[in-house]
């Protein structure tokens, strides 16, 4: 008993064992919170590659694809059926995209994947919808600056909302007039102004119904991509009549980090989202055909929506595109050929079974099978790995937390010896006064490691507002939800982890505490007593 | 008359007992065969200049310590070789401490510093089943010393008198046969010295409580039934008011 109430008192008159619980409370909240933050990206990352990849992907093993593309969702569907709920036929290539910046007239040039879909099944297999701006209402600082566009029951499909085709029209004719007045005024200094650039859109050469690929080769080496040509070749070719107002047949839904970037706004000082190219603008696609050797295509096409799946690395970099329409640019369209189909299971445990009924359903060598895990594996296992270190280099902190203990302890032996001699000749045993000190590192351990995950849990629930506090203080932001996507910074308090960082401060604690105790119960009670 | 028979055979004595301690190569004796003999009820002083191993002597035979030869023996069984566990379980049975410097725990209240050797005595569950009782043995042991306004107070908030009462009621709240007192004076004014030396010679006189006393005041040595010198490591042969 004297061991419990020695104990307590020692607890609460040094004030120097304060110091060892707030290094154990400070080593315990901050691992409970950076795994927190770690878990809550971590699954955050793991749900945006999921979805936008699906949960098995069929990809053949050359970029002409494999032929049949109903006779190859007939065979999975054969094949694995049963645990199959959705699936989509999709075509990868890399390409090139061009636009031109309205800003500074500048063209602008970026390698993109240009990946065909049919919108109806993708958004089956993942969250389209989701994804699309028109889908979606636009919030700047957890504001709405925009309301959804079109309402959740509209199927997705290529048109473009009405307020789009008005401003394509609106910006078709605007753009005629000019180009018209430039005409008639035979001036070159109009033709730097930005508008002027836009002129390339309408040129008879893209004729949008006769886009495929041979036209497009011949309008390739009839109209370099050259600058003087593109400003040219529309002002002596093009009368007002033949004006193109209606969209191109190729139809995109762009990733929303290739045509936007972040500026600020010279008043407020905050940063906001500009667009390159709004639903209704054109751009211009150009990859290669399945052609051997393969040639380049390039494409018009009429931007419908812009997509953002929350992985920077897709939205900077793929452009979702008509299936039909990249088929016949591509020459695929006689064989009605595809590169890779994405599946949703209705079960994901299912997926090693799946893929080895999947296995079987195609010739051998043609395609290769993947779970989104296996085709991100390096991404998710240096995630892993990075978690895992950061988990070694926490715990040792809360080891020199430890240390710590051990070293406030020993001091406390000494302090404590003449008491020691005391308690010895009061007849304690000597695991009597052992168990003291034990104790004394359990209690410390159990108050340290309580107000840890007390501080830890506190600051994860509001880890937004302590956000938002320092970025008010430093002045500027801490976490950018513009850079990741994240309106919040996303958490995730797994329990076992928290229990486990506990026990583990815990076990920590009383392993410092095993030196001093047994030193101290050791003491020679004669020698305790005569120790001034 | 039956108690005189029962005397003839001590409560408690140290036989030859020699004990040195070692100061780096040098052997330094402290007891060269020192013998002591406590009847039970008997109020016994030792007497010896500061230095001559009177403390020594109190700790072997109080089995704080061990002596390198010679024996104690409790009541005809020898004690001295026993183990660590029946030694720890001696101490807090048969034997009462008391020390010049108190040596009360500062963090505990005079209540609490009272009720350790019994808090000690007893597992948490054995404490908890009698916390009554030992709390009340405790206050009555306080009341006894004449303490009991100053049962909340820490050591540090005591006067030395108060803080030697407090330590006597803590040795002998576990009903101990034999009290040991180191000096029990020797930290106090003449005045205080003398309360505690009443004190010691009541429960002597009204509990027939066994007490060994080492002192080098002779005025203090004085106040006991017998008084044995301790010079060069012995027990001089010298014998005032001896009872016997
Ligand atoms: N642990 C020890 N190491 C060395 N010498 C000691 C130790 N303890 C006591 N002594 C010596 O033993 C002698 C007797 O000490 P002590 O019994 O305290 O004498 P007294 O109580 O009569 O003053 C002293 O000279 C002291 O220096
Ligand atoms: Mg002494």
């Amino acid at each position: 008993m004297y061991k419990l109430l020695l104990c307590v008192r020692y607890l609460r008159t040094r004030y120097i064992a304060l110091a060892s619980i707030i290094s154990v409370m400070l080593g315990v909240a901050t691992m409970i919170v950076v795994n927190s933050v770690m878990a809550g990206f971590t699954s955050e990352m793991r749900d945006r590659l999921h979805n936008f990849l699906a949960d098995i992907v069929i990809e053949s093993r050359t970029m002409e694809g494999i032929d049949d593309t109903d006779r190859q969702l007939a065979a999975v569907e054969a094949a694995a059926g049963e645990y199959i709920a959705a699936m989509t036929p999709t075509i990868d290539v890399p390409g090139m995209i061009m636009f031109e910046d309205p800003y500074n007239g500048k063209t602008i040039t970026t390698q993109v994947m240009i990946q065909g879909i049919d919108p109806e099944s993708k958004g089956l297999v993942g969250p389209l919808r989701d994804y699309l701006a028109s889908y979606n209402p636009e919030i700047e600082d957890g504001v709405v600056i925009r309301e959804a566009e079109r309402s959740r029951a509209e199927p997705l499909s290529w048109e473009l909302t009405a307020s789009a085709a008005r401003y394509r029209e609106e910006m078709k004719r605007q753009e005629a007039l000019e180009i018209r007045g430039a005409f008639e005024d035979d001036s070159l200094s109009v033709t730097n102004t930005p508008h002027e650039n836009r002129a390339i859109d309408d040129s008879p050469d893209f004729d949008p119904v006769s886009s495929n690929p041979s036209t497009n080769a011949a309008a390739d080496e009839s109209k370099p991509l050259d600058d003087d040509a593109f400003l040219q070749d529309p002002l002596v070719k093009q009368p007002e009549s033949q004006i193109q107002t209606g969209a191109y047949p190729a139809r995109v839904y762009i990733g929303e980090g290739i045509v936007s970037f972040q500026a600020q706004d010279p008043d407020t000082g905050k940063l906001h989202k500009v667009m390159l190219r709004q639903p209704g603008d054109d751009i211009i696609l150009s990859t290669v055909t399945v052609g051997r050797p393969p040639e380049i295509v390039k494409m018009n096409a009429t931007v419908v929506d812009s997509f953002r799946s929350g992985m920077n690395e897709y939205d900077t970099s793929i452009v979702l595109m008509n299936i039909k329409e990249l088929q016949k640019n591509r020459g695929m369209h006689l064989d009605n050929a595809i590169t890779s189909i994405h599946i949703r299971l209705k079960n994901y445990d299912d997926a090693p079974k799946a893929i080895a009924a999947l296995q079987g359903a195609f010739p051998p060598g043609t395609v290769t099978i993947k779970t989104w895990e296996e085709k991100q594996g390096l991404l998710l296992s240096a995630v892993e790995v990075e978690t895992a270190i950061l988990n070694v280099l926490l715990f040792l902190i809360i080891t020199v937390a430890g240390f710590g203990i051990l070293a406030i302890f020993y001091m406390i032996v000494v302090e404590k010896t003449r008491d020691i001699g005391i308690l010895k000749s009061l007849g304690a045993s000597s695991n009597g006064v052992m168990s003291i000190f034990l104790y004394y590192g359990l209690g410390l351990g159990i108050v340290g490691s309580t107000a840890g995950v007390a501080l830890g849990l506190v600051f994860v629930r509001y880890i937004n507002q302590i956000e938002d506090g320092l970025s008010w203080v430093t002045g500027r932001k801490v976490f950018d939800e513009k850079i990741y996507y994240f309106f919040e910074i996303p958490t995730y308090v797994n329990p076992v982890m928290v229990l486990s960082v506990a026990l583990g401060a815990i076990a920590i604690a009383v392993l410092a505490s095993i030196l001093p105790a047994r030193r101290a119960a050791r003491l020679h009670p004669v020698r305790a007593l005569r120790f001034e | 008359m039956a108690e005189t028979i029962k005397m003839t055979k001590p409560l408690i004595s140290a036989e030859a007992i020699s004990k040195s301690y070692f100061k780096g190569q040098h052997k330094i004796p402290v007891l060269q065969g020192a013998g002591l003999k406590a009847n039970r009820g008997e109020f016994i002083s030792v007497i010896g200049q500061s230095g001559s191993g009177k403390s020594t002597l109190l700790h072997v035979m109080g089995l704080l310590d061990s002596p390198d030869i010679g024996e104690v023996i409790l009541d005809g069984t020898r004690i001295d070789n026993l183990n660590q566990k029946a030694r720890d379980q001696l101490r807090n049975h048969v034997f009462g401490f008391i020390f010049q410097f108190y040596h009360l725990l500062p963090e505990l209240s005079l209540l609490e510093n009272v009720m350790t050797p019994l808090m000690i005595r007893h597992s948490i569950f054995g404490y908890w089943a009698k916390r009554k009782e030992i709390r009340d043995a405790a206050m009555d042991i306080i009341n006894q010393v004449g303490l009991s306004h100053r049962i909340k107070h820490r050591p540090s908030e005591l006067s030395g008198g108060e803080m030697q009462r407090g330590a006597i009621a803590r040795a002998l709240v576990g009903k101990p046969e034999i009290l040991l007192a180191d000096e029990p004076t020797g930290n106090l004014d003449a005045v205080t010295g003398r309360g505690i030396m009443e004190l010691l010679n009541s429960l002597n006189e009204n509990q027939k409580l066994t007490i060994v006393m080492v002192t080098h005041d002779e005025a203090i040595a004085a106040q006991a039934h017998r008084t044995v010198r301790l010079a060069e490591g012995r027990i001089q042969l010298h014998a005032r008011e001896d009872a016997a």
